[in-house]
């Protein structure tokens, strides 16, 4: 009984759902007053480590091509190494703050990923151009990222954050199996 | 428990952080009711006919709904409660 591509799709949009509004609700209290609740601290990184680890079972019941299962498990270990570096941060295993460049290092991973992988045009298909936003997403998602390890209370970066968390929900929300893209639907991308 | 603790409670509910706070969670439960009524087909329990489990299980404006009601229910209050405390320990 395993689900359609579009329902995991859309289960991952609301990881990403969660996590947005988590870093939204952390950028306006600031991370002081966020972290007077130790749960609350630990949400952000677990939740990325959780659906790291759920990337597993999709690299392997729903890839069909060879290029589209490497970019699966290339996500599943960039989230993977990000959430487990800021876990280790905020139990306060990890020293060093350098570890915070995991998460630039895992968006600029996926972002590549997703645009490597996805070898239709933008107006392919719904799928093709989710891949695209998806991919340059992730990339906009790194360089603000890689801006936070150097200004990390900035209120700008970490709105950009939650925004770019956002933004990934959004566009998995939209994921159909096969659908057009602004009325474009290319004859080869099979039937709905 | 602190007889302070109220006031603090009631003035730190009136600043700007605590009420953008606040209204995440009902601004995305309305952003899933409105997505819902743009693309009422997004719910499959309005015709169930046809559709198997996890169309029916999954519907991603419900989720969007969920997710609103858990972060407001959940998430917001403690924060709420832990920024009228870190106020009232910096403006005693």
């Amino acid at each position: 009984m395993i689900p359609p591509a579009e329902t995991v799709h859309w289960l991952f949009a609301t990881g990403f759902l969660v996590l947005g509004l988590c870093q939204l609700g952390e950028t306006l209290v600031g991370s002081t007053v966020w972290e007077r609740r130790r749960w609350r601290a630990y949400l952000w990184p677990a939740t990325a480590f959780g659906m790291g680890l759920f990337m597993w079972p999709v690299m392997v019941f729903f890839t069909s091509s060879a290029i589209h299962m490497l970019a699966h498990g290339v996500w599943a270990q960039a989230m993977m190494v990000a959430g487990a570096a800021q876990l280790g941060l905020v139990r306060g295993k990890l020293q060093n703050q350098l570890w915070n460049l995991t998460v630039p290092f895992a968006l600029a991973v996926s972002g590549a990923a997703f645009l490597i992988h996805e070898q239709n045009p933008w107006l392919f298909s719904r799928a093709a151009f989710l891949h695209h936003a998806l991919g340059w997403t992730a990339l906009v998602g790194a360089g603000i990222t890689l801006s936070l390890c150097v200004r990390p209370r900035s209120p700008v970066f970490n709105a950009g954050f939650a925004l770019v968390f956002l933004a990934f929900a959004t566009l998995l929300f939209c994921d159909r199996n096969v659908a057009p893209i602004f009325g474009h639907l290319s004859p080869l991308a099979g039937t709905r | 428990m602190s007889t302070q603790a109220l006031p603090d409670l009631e003035r730190s509910r009136r600043s700007p952080a605590v009420v953008a706070v606040s209204l995440i969670g009902p601004l995305t439960v309305v952003a899933g009711g409105v997505w819902a009524f743009v693309q009422p087909y997004r719910l499959t329990f309005l015709d169930p006919a046809g559709h198997g489990f996890w169309s029916l299980a999954v519907e991603p404006p419900l989720l969007v709904v969920l997710v609103g009601v858990l972060f407001h229910l959940v998430v917001a209050p403690g924060i709420v409660e832990d920024v009228a405390a870190a106020e009232a320990e910096t403006d005693p």
